[in-house]
Order: structure tokens, then sequence, then C-alpha cells
């Protein structure tokens, strides 16, 4: 089994190729993968509960794990208390930590 | 692989992308926990380190330069260059052929030129490698 770190940086309301990282995510996770989604940049954007349509809902119930970088919501005008269940709020640090474990596969989106 | 080493492959040039400013964020924080960072800047992130960038006035605004305080790329370079434990933790390496295409080889101290194969060597030797690239 294998770790897989996939970070988010779009916003899936201007691109519609977010839909890649669900697929990849769940389907990841149904392989018995263990798989966290790190939000940051525009990418923090569905993490909204106003976020209408967002496909985060779908990653928590694959059972995928999924953080939200503090400096992109804050950047944002985004309170914690705005995200949807089931998003962690995160940092850079936390990112960095899970760089740093062995056999984790980082993919940039 | 007895030090923990990352490598990160930037491609964006700077002021374009908030990708640049992710990056010097991993980069940074990953410096303060001790980690040997490597990066191969590629394409026009060969332009973060550039000596010629000037922070500037904003006439709009009214504002000096010291007023703006501009935060310039070449000088997170040069500042995350500095970070050291007894050793240099930084290794940013820019790639010769696409500095070359954009005439960007006046660089700030402790950047180094280099090729794809070093990147190689990089990940060989590195924990793990995120690859940041354009959109």
């Amino acid at each position: 089994m294998s770790k897989y770190l996939l970070i988010e940086s779009r916003d899936p309301f201007e691109s519609r190729d977010t839909e890649f990282l669900v697929q990849t995510a769940t389907d990841l996770r149904h392989r018995g993968h263990e798989v966290v989604v790190f939000l940051v940049q525009n990418g923090v954007l569905a993490g909204r509960q106003s976020a209408k349509g967002s496909y985060l809902g779908q990653l928590a119930s694959a059972g995928v794990t999924v953080l939200a970088d503090n400096f992109s919501i804050r950047e944002r005008g985004i309170k914690p208390v705005e995200l949807q269940a089931g998003i962690k709020l995160s940092g850079i640090e936390e990112l960095v930590d899970a760089l740093m474990q062995k056999n984790t596969k980082a993919i940039w989106h | 692989m007895s030090e923990k080493k990352l490598t990160l492959a930037l491609m964006d040039p700077p002021y374009e992308s908030a990708n640049s400013t992710t990056a010097l964020r991993i980069i940074a924080a990953a410096l303060q926990q001790g980690i040997h960072v490597n990066v191969f800047a590629y394409e026009g992130a060969v332009c973060l380190p550039l000596k010629d960038q000037a922070p500037h006035a904003n006439p709009v605004k009214g504002t000096t330069v010291e007023q703006e305080e501009h935060p310039t790329t070449k000088a997170f370079v040069s500042e995350l260059l500095k970070i050291c434990n007894g050793q240099p933790l930084l290794n940013w390496v820019n790639c010769g052929l696409c500095v070359d295409e954009r005439g960007a080889g006046n660089v700030v101290d402790g950047v180094k030129r280099g090729s794809p194969a070093d990147f190689l060597k990089m990940a060989q030797e590195s924990i793990n490698t995120l690859v940041i690239p354009t959109k």
C-alpha cells in the first residue's frame, strides 16, 4: 500500500479538470491506498460550505483525508467555520511533513 | 540517503502565479525544519533569483519605494540561501539552457547553473520530489 499526496491548487469553478483529482483520489482509495488531498491557493474555494456542487463530499465519503492550507484560506477571507465538515485546517509545515514521509507519491495539480 | 532531502522542480516565472509563493513557503518551512532542499528551476522559474529585479514606487497610490515595500523574488531566494545549519541547506540550480534563452544569467549569489541531469541526481538522493508545473 502506498501513500498518495494530491495537492490541489485549482479553483473548481475555473478549472473543470479538478474532476481529475476526484477520480484519481477515489480510485486510489478504493484500491486500498492512503490518500491525502491538500487544498492550497484557489483550491480552498471548493472547501466552503457555500460552494454548490463541490466535489469534496465525494472525497470524504471515500475515506480520503482532506486538508486545507490556513494561509490560503486567510488570503481569501474564508473563516475556518465556513469550511465544510470533514475538512481539516492545516498548514505548509504539515505539507512538508507529509512530503517527507517515505513512500509518499506527491502530485501537484 | 543519510540526510533528509526534498527536491522541488519549479517552472513558473516570478510575478505570474501563486505557485511561486507557495513554492517559496514550502522551501522556507522545510529549511526551518533542518531539511536539505534542492530546487531545480526550469523555464521561467530561472528568473526567480534574477538580480536585476528592482522594487518600485507606486505612482497610482503616490507611495515611494520605501513605503511600497515591494517584495522581490530575488530577495526571497537570497534569504532562503542564507538559512543554514553549519552548512548551506538550500541547493538552487537554474537550468542553463533556460537561462541562456532568457538572458537571465545575472542571478543572486549562491544560485548555480546546471542541467536536467542535475534534477535527476537531486531526485535520486531525495526522500521526495515535488514538481510544480505551470497550468
